[in-house]
């Protein structure tokens, strides 16, 4: 199982059952109180951003993660690219409620576990970007040149 | 097995119909079609992939990205509008305000006003600031890499050279309206270097209208300014609009000729629709739809582009089954209108690389997560 944040770590060290655990992954707020007192993780939790959590009930084929602070944007974005992944059988987002910060992504595969599928994704989601950005700015230098805009 | 090119073609439109729209999603997944490759590679979006351009001025760019998903070229639509930073009026300290405008609408008015000055300090000298905490020194982060002080005083008077029956407030009185540019800028520390001379902080539009006021009313507050983004105030939003529309297309599939012709060119804006002489060799041929019409008019596809898809056309009897509307689903005609912080070509680049940024980090933490 891939460990996720050391934060949580000590808060549950094992995947709870679907039904037993809040339906976020993050932190529920009156476990701040605890943190408190342990400095040493107090500190760790200042360093680390929020990464994207696995939500419970995930196996290695099959797993919902949740991003924290992202939407829409890159939620739609990715969940295409993802699905372009031929090892993917399914692969969709949500954002659970307007009101929450959160995403969340499914992710089934055939072959290979969901993790490196979203590993995959967010690597070639950046290489799409690269090859957009290098087309539009050499379209733009000839355009402007033909045009006589000089900037 | 390759489709055909017609195949491609419908695969690649959605239809725009009498009272509905059709072939709406994509399919370009892998299993979706038996027998097709459709796993995402670099080099076949590279080779599919191209931009064009419309228009590129400084403050309203267009141009077409061409062979991308919806869901890309919404993405970078998104972060244009809501996660790009730009400086604006986020503080206001009113020291006197005795005009008839609220102190609260004042603020807001100030904050909506788009400012421009210097690039680089705008973009990479000035920094994120942190609100205090509450009960802190209200101005313990101020700084002058985060922070931008404007101030506005001005005082109307009676002007004593104007007539005695002068009627119009603004010759009869001194600052009768406050504008944009009666706002001063002032620099405080590095600053200077920064935004002197021609890369001052200024009102992109010196003419934006704040208050009106009447003699002995005065203005006289400060204000700071800080980087922020459009998805926690639209004031924030670098961009007037950025939009997106699909290519219209527009197929004539029966012969529309004569009269009817220039009926039809009247069903879409000017310049979509043209008209053409049948020529005798298109007249003589047998089946062609144009047999004895040979000098008439007939109406031609000139400029898709500019069509608005009324779907006017649809409207008419005469032109059922002769035409078909559709838009190219991997055309996007982009349009960006910059507030004046940014270039709006640059505007695109940044979020581009925004986007690349952001799955750059998440990709990170993503690899942490598993070890």
């Amino acid at each position: 199982m891939p460990g996720r944040t050391k934060a949580q770590a000590d808060a549950s060290s094992q995947d709870a059952d679907m039904q037993d655990v809040p339906p976020s992954g993050q932190d529920e707020i009156n476990q701040d109180a605890e943190m408190r007192e342990n400095a040493e993780a107090e500190e760790e939790e200042e360093e680390e951003e929020v990464e994207p959590q696995r939500l419970p009930g995930s196996t290695d084929t099959a797993a919902s993660f949740e991003f924290t602070d992202e939407g829409h944007t890159l939620g739609n974005a990715l969940r295409y690219v993802i699905m372009k992944n031929p090892d993917v059988e399914f692969c969709a987002y949500s954002i659970p409620h307007p009101s929450e910060p959160k995403m969340n992504i499914r992710i089934q595969t055939y072959d290979g576990t969901a993790v490196n599928a979203l590993k995959k994704g967010l690597s070639d989601l950046q290489d799409v970007c690269d090859v957009v950005a290098e087309e539009f700015w050499t379209k733009r230098q000839q355009f402007n040149s033909e045009q006589g805009i000089d900037r | 097995m390759a489709p055909s090119a017609e195949e491609l073609l419908r695969r690649n439109t959605v239809g725009i119909n009498k009272e509905t729209v059709s072939n709406v999603a994509s399919t370009d997944f892998p299993g979706h079609f038996p027998g097709e490759d459709h796993a995402f590679s670099i080099e076949r979006f590279r080779s599919a992939f191209s931009v064009q351009f419309h228009r590129n001025e400084l403050n309203d760019a267009s141009f077409s990205l061409i062979g991308i998903d919806a869901s890309l070229a919404n993405a970078f639509r998104r972060i244009l509008i809501a996660e790009i930073p730009t400086l604006a009026i986020e503080d206001v300290y009113i020291e006197n305000n005795t005009s008839v405008i609220q102190d609260e609408v004042l603020a807001h008015r100030l904050g909506l006003i788009p400012f421009n000055g210097g690039r680089d300090g705008i973009h990479n000298f000035l920094k994120w600031y942190k609100k205090p905490e509450a009960g802190e020194d209200p101005y313990a982060n101020s700084f002058d890499w985060n922070t931008v002080r404007l101030e506005l005083n001005v005082t109307c008077t009676v002007n004593p050279d104007a007539a005695p029956n002068e009627n119009d407030p603004l010759k009869a009185y001194n600052h009768a309206h406050v504008y944009a540019k009666d706002i001063v800028f002032v620099p405080t520390g590095r600053q200077v270097e920064y935004f002197s001379g021609d890369n001052a902080i200024v009102p992109v539009n010196p003419d934006i209208l704040i208050a009106k006021l009447r003699p002995k009313q005065t203005i006289n507050l400060a204000m700071h300014m800080h980087k922020g983004i459009g998805a926690d105030h639209s004031k924030f939003s670098p961009v007037a609009t950025a939009s997106y529309r699909l290519l219209p297309l527009i197929h004539i599939t029966k012969p529309i000729i004569g009269a009817d012709a220039e009926k039809f060119q009247r069903c879409f804006p000017q310049g979509v629709i043209g008209l053409e002489k049948v020529t005798r060799e298109e007249a003589s041929k047998s089946g062609s739809g144009y047999e004895g019409h040979a000098g008439e008019y007939k109406a031609v596809v000139k400029d898709s582009m500019k069509d608005t898809v009324s779907r006017e056309a649809l409207r008419h009897p005469e032109f059922e089954g002769k035409v078909k509307l559709g838009r190219r689903r991997d055309h996007f005609i982009f349009s960006i209108e910059s507030t004046g912080q940014w270039d709006s070509d640059e505007l695109f680049l940044e979020a581009v690389k925004h986007l690349k940024l952001k799955c750059k980090k998440l990709e990170q933490q993503v690899i942490n997560m598993v070890q």
